[in-house]
């Protein structure tokens, strides 16, 4: 019977991901004792080697088994936990991730990192090996670390076949020896007949014992006298230099330590989560294709729109007669629906919501990377690890914030030196904090370093013509310029922050996930980058506007106010209504009639609605005919059969079962540079409505 | 009698035809996917000129195609009941609805594939590369449409609307 084993493919590679993520994590918090973080470390590894092994993924095999046996030799206390092994085994995840992927992808993964990190724990394995091994008890002073050399012996056994029927225990044997000291196993499978030949009354296993102990070679031999007709046996004394030998044949065998793992027999703690900061309640849960939960969501979000059509039929039924029962009865049940229909929405989007710890995740390491780079020393505070956010924004704003938090260790925080001379503890905090508020989350990257240098940012302005020098502006206008394109202070380029390209496409980044991002700093106190995200980018806070006719929704969020027209207030510039006097601001005047080329452009001037919304830190002037409802609307893409339409974001199904186009401020932008002109009447749509 | 036996013997394909300005055109009924009655679409900006707009099917925003805009045939307000033929196309990387607006509905045929004649060049009145050719039933000419090539993507590609403006 064969099993096609590609169909757990995914799964493994899902779960390897996850130990990967779970290894990274407590490895940065991984402190001298803490056995339950080891524990958890050593069992991702291992479960990765096992299940790469299962689907012959080699190198993956291969570089983990490695890893495993560094972890071992923490967990069993031989090796005291340096910063350097962490350094190597936060690398080693990092290889192992790479290989996981390319295995995945079906490449052969070159990357040099791969065999440097590879050796690198071989030679680390290698050198610290004795020293750790003389550590007769875990918990020894680091003081018998430095010693050099200690005896111990080398126990080569070789059971003949018919060891155990004759009634002999290897397990005892070995179990025997643990009086004397630590010992490692080494076991060697090569004997090992094919299955359908094994005789499982027969022994085909040989072993490498490493024992670390100053008892003499009789006491050795005295333990293996019972077996003494039935074996080989080499019993040699431990030399530094035998070690390492010993240990470089142990290396090449994948199988040594899974078997000695087995035959070890102290147990494992149990292990409990590593989680300390908050309790994490263990409801169960299910793993579901996302094209599930978004056709859930879908159909869902149909159900709604039905709703709204139904309600709206109730509605004109009012007008009818009202002493029917029926009609009662029925209008009872359209409310009911509606909350029922209300509830089941936010149920579902809910399904979709995951804690925003799956973005942090990667911040400690980051810190860690970043900070020992630049040489800054760095607290990183989480807070609010908790606050859920839909799927699919959680994917899009997780290299905008690393962007943020590279930016304020980069150029927000000090160096300790500078620190201490501004009288402030050499170690600086970047502070990453999420909320709800409103519909909305908000995540607050704050740092306690020197501030934005508000006359380095106006000098390199003027330098870029970003303003004139006859402007005046505030220091916040000011500081709001490094999100202007190509803006960036750093003297030097980095490859961490500095290349001109950071905070502009951070802030579109953002807003076109229909968010905000926004800045307030304190010179010598540290600056506080506030980001505001929608909760879900499924549904959509509208104000429906009408224009021609047509029912068009501008997103509430970029909308400022909604005002009546003045006509005292429109400005021409060359013959054209281009210009809007708003709060004693002249801001551009946009007719989305004449945007979107819609027909019957009469009236507009006279009795008008302005909407003033703002985008990118600009406000516009938008001239339509009517302001309708506020509502939410289910956001839908045009794409899918049609395709992009500049200046608009989606579409959604009103009530009525019609279309209703979402303006993209950001979008109209592009379209309004375009030549447009009040009296072209190429009527492109001409074919509408015949 | 002998043209049914040839048609039972000989390959064939069932098209779906529809009237357009008094003519008969028909379209590889495996693409359509239902046929509605019309209903005003919304305007999408600086689309096509014969992209009539988007409607709602079921939850999908599909657009609808105005075929006489498409062949450059003057749109004729007195129409009685037009009808929106619902296309399954493939544009080479996915399926898309795509709706596609005609006069009126007529019949299914099975034409004979051997029967199917290539179009004559230079026609010149639509682009060739939308006819897959011609065939006659009762004596009637009925021009056979490439569903894929009527509504590739290459011409809903936006460099239309840049010319727009």
């Amino acid at each position: 019977m064969s099993i096609d084993l590609s169909q757990f493919i995914p799964t493994f590679l899902e779960e390897s991901f996850e130990g990967l993520e779970l290894m990274e994590s407590s490895l940065l918090n991984l402190k001298q004792g803490d056995d339950d973080s080891i524990n958890a470390i050593f069992r991702a590894a291992h479960s990765i080697k096992g299940g790469a092994g299962t689907f012959g993924f080699n190198r993956v095999t291969d570089f983990t088994h490695e890893v495993e046996t560094l972890l071992d030799e923490m967990r069993d206390g031989r090796r005291n936990i340096t910063p350097h092994d962490t350094d190597l085994l936060l690398k080693s995840v990092d290889c192992i991730r790479l290989l996981i992927e390319s295995a995945r992808d079906g490449i052969e993964c070159n990357d040099p990192q791969i065999d440097a990190n590879f050796r690198a724990i071989q030679l680390s394995l290698n050198n610290d090996d004795v020293v750790a091994d003389a550590c007769s008890t875990p918990s020894d002073d680091p003081a018998c670390a430095a010693e050099e050399e200690r005896v111990g012996w080398l126990i080569k056994f070789v059971p003949s076949h018919e060891i155990l029927q004759t009634g002999n225990d290897v397990l005892r044997l070995f179990i025997a020896l643990e009086e004397f000291g630590q010992y490692t196993t080494e076991v060697d499978l090569g004997e090992l007949p094919p299955l359908a030949e094994l005789d499982p009354q027969e022994c085909h296993l040989t072993w490498k014992l490493t024992l670390t102990s100053d008892c003499s070679l009789d006491d050795v031999n005295e333990v293996f006298e019972w077996v003494e007709d039935e074996c080989q046996l080499v019993v040699t004394p431990l030399q530094a230099s035998q070690t390492k030998a010993n240990e470089e044949q142990g290396i090449s065998d994948d199988v040594v330590a899974e078997a000695a793992e087995v035959i070890q027999p102290q147990a494992s703690a149990p292990v409990i989560s590593e989680a300390e900061k908050v309790p994490v309640q263990s409801v169960g849960s299910i793993r579901v294709g996302i094209d599930k939960v978004d056709a859930l969501i879908n159909r869902v979000g149909e159900l709604v729109i039905t709703q709204a059509m139904l309600k709206q039929i109730g509605n004109e039924l009012n007008e009818l007669d009202d002493d029917n029962d029926t009609l009662t009865r029925l209008r009872e049940g359209l409310v009911q629906l509606e909350g029922n229909s209300r509830d089941l929405q936010e149920d579902v989007m809910r399904i979709r919501m995951l804690p925003i710890n799956f973005v942090f995740n990667r911040f400690p390491r980051m810190v860690y990377d970043v900070s020992s780079k630049l040489g800054k020393q760095v607290e990183l505070k989480l807070s609010g690890e908790s606050t859920e956010l839909d799927k699919t924004v959680m994917e899009k704003i997780g290299d905008p914030l690393v962007h943020l938090v590279r930016n304020s260790l980069d150029h927000g925080l000090e160096t300790p030196d500078e620190r201490i001379a501004a009288g402030k503890e050499p170690t600086g905090t970047v502070h990453l904090n999420a909320y709800h508020q409103g519909g909305y989350i908000n995540i607050d990257i704050s740092d306690d370093g020197r501030g934005l240098n508000t006359e380095k940012i106006r000098e390199k302005a003027l330098e870029k013509g970003l303003i004139n020098a006859d402007q005046s502006f505030s220091d916040q206008e000011i500081n709001e310029l490094i999100f202007a394109p190509g803006f960036s202070t750093a003297d030097a380029v980095s490859d961490l922050s500095g290349r001109g390209v950071g905070m502009d496409v951070v802030r579109r980044n953002i807003e076109s996930l229909g968010g905000h991002v926004s800045l307030s700093s304190t010179p010598g106190k540290g600056s506080i980058f506030s980001v505001s995200l929608p909760l879900t980018l499924a549904i959509l806070d509208g104000q429906l506007i009408s224009v021609a006719g047509q029912t068009y929704i501008v997103p509430l969020v970029s909308i400022v106010e909604s005002i009546q027209i003045q006509q005292a207030a429109l400005k021409g510039i060359a013959g054209q209504q281009s210009l809007y006097l708003y709060r004693e601001q002249y801001i551009p005047l946009y007719s989305i009639r004449t945007l979107f080329d819609l027909p019957d452009k009469t009236s507009e001037f006279d009795e008008g609605m302005i909407i003033i919304v703002e985008s990118s830190g600009h406000k516009y002037a938008l001239l339509v005919d009517e302001l309708k409802d506020q509502q939410q609307v289910v956001l839908k893409s045009l794409e899918s059969n049609y395709m992009a339409v500049e200046g608009i974001s989606g579409a959604t199904i009103l009530g009525n079962g019609g279309v209703a186009l979402i303006i993209d401020i950001k979008g109209l932008n592009n379209l309004k540079k375009q030549p447009t002109s009040f009296d072209t009447s190429p009527q492109m749509l001409q074919g509408v409505c015949a | 009698m002998s043209e049914l036996s040839q048609s039972i013997s000989e390959p064939s394909k069932q098209f779906l035809s529809f009237f357009l300005a008094g003519e008969e055109y028909a379209i590889d009924i495996l693409k359509v996917q239902e046929i509605r009655d019309w209903s005003a679409p919304t305007i999408v900006p600086n689309s096509p000129s014969y992209i009539d707009g988007v409607v709602n099917l079921r939850g999908e925003i599909i657009p609808v195609i105005n075929l006489r805009s498409r062949f450059s045939l003057a749109n004729d307000p007195q129409l009685k009941n037009p009808i929106v033929i619902v296309l399954n196309v493939f544009d080479g990387k996915k399926y898309r609805l795509m709706g596609l607006f005609v006069d009126a509905f007529s019949e299914t045929y099975d034409v004979i594939t051997s029967k199917i004649n290539p179009a004559p060049a230079n026609i010149s009145v639509i682009d060739d590369e939308f006819i897959i050719g011609l065939t006659t039933v009762d004596q009637q000419m009925i021009i056979l449409l490439d569903a894929d090539a009527l509504l590739n993507s290459n011409e809903l590609a936006p460099q239309h609307i840049e010319n727009v403006a």
